[in-house]
């Protein structure tokens, strides 16, 4: 097991970079299913690494290996050039929220996160500090199974948060949080991102994770659809085209025409153009008095590229949504 | 190399001056597991049932006690197996006191699995056994002094309700502390008999089934065995060898107290091994 550390050690201080999560080939079979299927990435320091996939991707599966909850099959999985267990303040590397609930809910916030601060010799000042921090002050002293789904949820990020970790690692840390507590985590991520810090959340929902990441790491059953960032993958989405109706579609067709510009058609009246915005498109037919009936800019949204990226690999259809993709596709 | 530096004093500028140097370290995660037993209320009320059931039900049988109604049940001398000695009056609670302690084992080990509270404290102390050691330490640091003190409590209140009878003893007696304390290690061992049953079966109900069918069932089932097989497997199983140091007189067929508890001590280390196995071996 440590071997394959020892070779991992050289490659990281040669890039000069110590705190990233990094993930090579990793699979991790349970005993009829493979949850994670060689999977390679890299989450890097100052950047906020959006894990993308349907639910059943094998997400928290990784992240669970990630903090050596699970054993992987094969592969390594290395934070900041060791294993995880192989750290001494292994809170002050990674702090981690997990998708499950992981606290007892007898226990109140204050004695939860205390018991976590003792095994590291963290102060009480600092538990006091991350209460304070997740807006926890005025239920510090309840139990925590009395509290709602956003208020564990801040439970969580605040026991994440515990050891001023260099990693940060949450997984789907907006599920069941209020406005306020959305717009909250997406300003203290990009805050310790900002710092310098590896950031890495997971989600299922693209549009959300489009306003905090910027670097986009895919998964579908398992293994890697996309590795990119967030820029490329809306302008690789997005397509841009313009949709054109015209009771005159070829004449106008043959007027659009050029070296950059493609046009496709699936209806009797309509054109798509790509290559041509849509005020160039409408000067170009009233210098030529083609009547225009439709002028539309096409977006596709994120979310849209998204569920075609993964469609083949999402684990649980449902009947309508199979339908709704079938129409928009 | 160059830029690393550069970056990391830079990052460490924004924030504190000097990272604190945080570890993990064998006495941390003991007291943090101190903590864990106090801070949850189940911890003090099932201590207080153990307590109660101890306590109440020795004192009891002790101040109901009537000699003819012992005489009349039977032919039962002085050192035969009924309750007639003031230890085994003020001990008549230890059965249900062990199975109110092993649930508190179980609570302690099975009851992080159950909640997930697990995953967070694994994460925090990824070496896992200290986490196991640790539980153990502390459950027995609290649970033997305290079924000691409940033991020498229900004799003591027991002696008040014995007073003048024939069979009244006195604390100095011989056999009786080492019987009341004996009655401690009993209950302590059976409590973390329970935390290693949790921590193997990772479930409260499997773990507090499997611990009462240990405790109370299987000596019962010994009956269906030949008689010469039962003669030699009885004394061995864990709640007959662990009782056998907290009886005042041995029966032929016992082992001695000593022997017994070291019995008992070897099922729980058993039972603590195949924990640990799991514990390490496989995903939490």
């Amino acid at each position: 097991m440590t071997s394959g550390t020892d070779q991992q050690w050289p490659r990281w201080q040669r890039k000069g970079i110590s705190t990233v999560i990094d993930v090579l080939e990793l699979t991790k079979r349970y005993e009829h299913r493979t949850a994670v299927d060689q999977l390679s990435f890299t989450a890097k320091p100052g950047h906020v690494t959006g894990f993308l996939g349907p639910n059943g991707a094998g997400k928290s599966t990784t992240m669970r290996v990630i903090i050596g909850l699970d054993a992987p099959t094969s592969g390594t999985v290395t934070v900041a050039g060791r294993r995880y267990a192989e750290h001494t303040a292994p809170l002050q590397v990674v702090g981690a929220l997990l998708e499950a609930r992981s606290v007892h809910p007898g226990r109140t916030a204050f004695a939860h996160l205390m018991a976590l601060a003792r095994t590291h010799g963290i102060p009480r000042s600092r538990v006091d500090e991350v209460i304070e921090l997740a807006g926890l002050g005025s239920v510090a002293h309840k139990r925590a199974g009395s509290f709602s789904l956003g208020m564990g949820q801040r439970l969580g990020i605040a026991a994440a948060l515990l050891g001023d970790p260099e990693i940060v690692m949450l997984d789907e840390p907006v599920n069941g949080l209020d406005p306020e507590g959305v717009l909250w985590v997406r300003n203290l991520l990009s805050g310790l991102a900002a710092e310098g810090r590896t950031v890495m959340l997971s989600s299922h929902l693209m549009s959300e994770t489009a306003l905090i990441a910027d670097h986009l790491v895919i998964i579908g059953r398992g293994r890697l659809l996309a590795d990119t960032s967030v820029g490329a993958f809306i302008e690789q989405a997005g397509g841009r085209g313009v949709k054109v109706a015209s009771t005159e579609r070829d004449r106008l067709r043959a007027l659009l025409s050029g070296p950059d510009v493609t046009v496709t058609s699936d209806a009797a009246e309509e054109l798509v153009v790509t290559g041509l915005d849509s005020r160039r498109i409408g000067t170009i037919a009233a210098e030529h008095g083609v009547p225009l009936h439709e002028l539309t800019p096409q977006t596709v949204s994120l979310e849209e590229a998204f569920m075609e990226l993964t469609r083949d690999a999402v684990e649980y259809h449902s009947a309508y949504a199979d339908a709704a993709t079938r129409r928009a596709a | 190399m160059t830029t690393t530096m550069s970056t990391r004093a830079a990052t460490a500028g924004l924030r504190e001056p000097a990272r604190p140097a945080y570890r993990v370290t064998g006495l941390r995660v003991l007291r943090s597991e101190w903590g864990k037993f106090w801070s949850l209320r189940s911890s003090w009320i099932t201590l207080g049932i153990t307590l109660l059931l101890l306590v109440a039900i020795g004192a009891i049988a002790s101040v109901t006690y009537s000699p003819g109604a012992a005489a009349s049940s039977g032919p039962s001398g002085p050192g035969s197996g009924s309750p007639s000695d003031a230890v085994s009056l003020a001990l008549l609670g230890s059965t249900f006191a062990s199975l109110a302690i092993g649930v508190l084992g179980v609570l302690v080990s099975a009851g992080e699995y159950t909640t997930g509270m697990i995953r967070s404290t694994l994460a925090a102390v990824p070496a896992r056994l200290p986490v196991l050691s640790s539980k153990c330490a502390v459950f027995a640091a609290i649970a033997t002094p305290v079924a000691t003190a409940g033991a020498i409590a229900a004799f003591s209140l027991g002696s008040i309700g014995l007073h003048g009878q024939q069979i009244a003893l006195s604390l100095g007696a011989a056999g009786v502390l080492r019987s009341l304390v004996g009655a401690g290690l009993y209950l302590g061992l059976a409590g973390l008999a329970g935390v290693a049953l949790g921590a193997l079966i990772r479930s409260s109900a499997g773990a507090i089934a499997v611990l009462v069918g240990v405790l109370l069932i299987v000596p019962g089932l010994t009956q269906l065995l030949p008689d010469s097989w039962a003669d030699n497997v009885s004394p061995y199983l864990p709640s007959n060898a662990g009782q056998a140091v907290m009886s005042l007189h041995q029966s032929a067929s016992s082992l001695s107290p000593w022997a017994g508890l070291a019995v008992f001590a070897g099922w729980v280390a058993l039972a603590l091994a195949g924990a640990a196995y799991r514990l390490v071996r496989t995903d939490a």
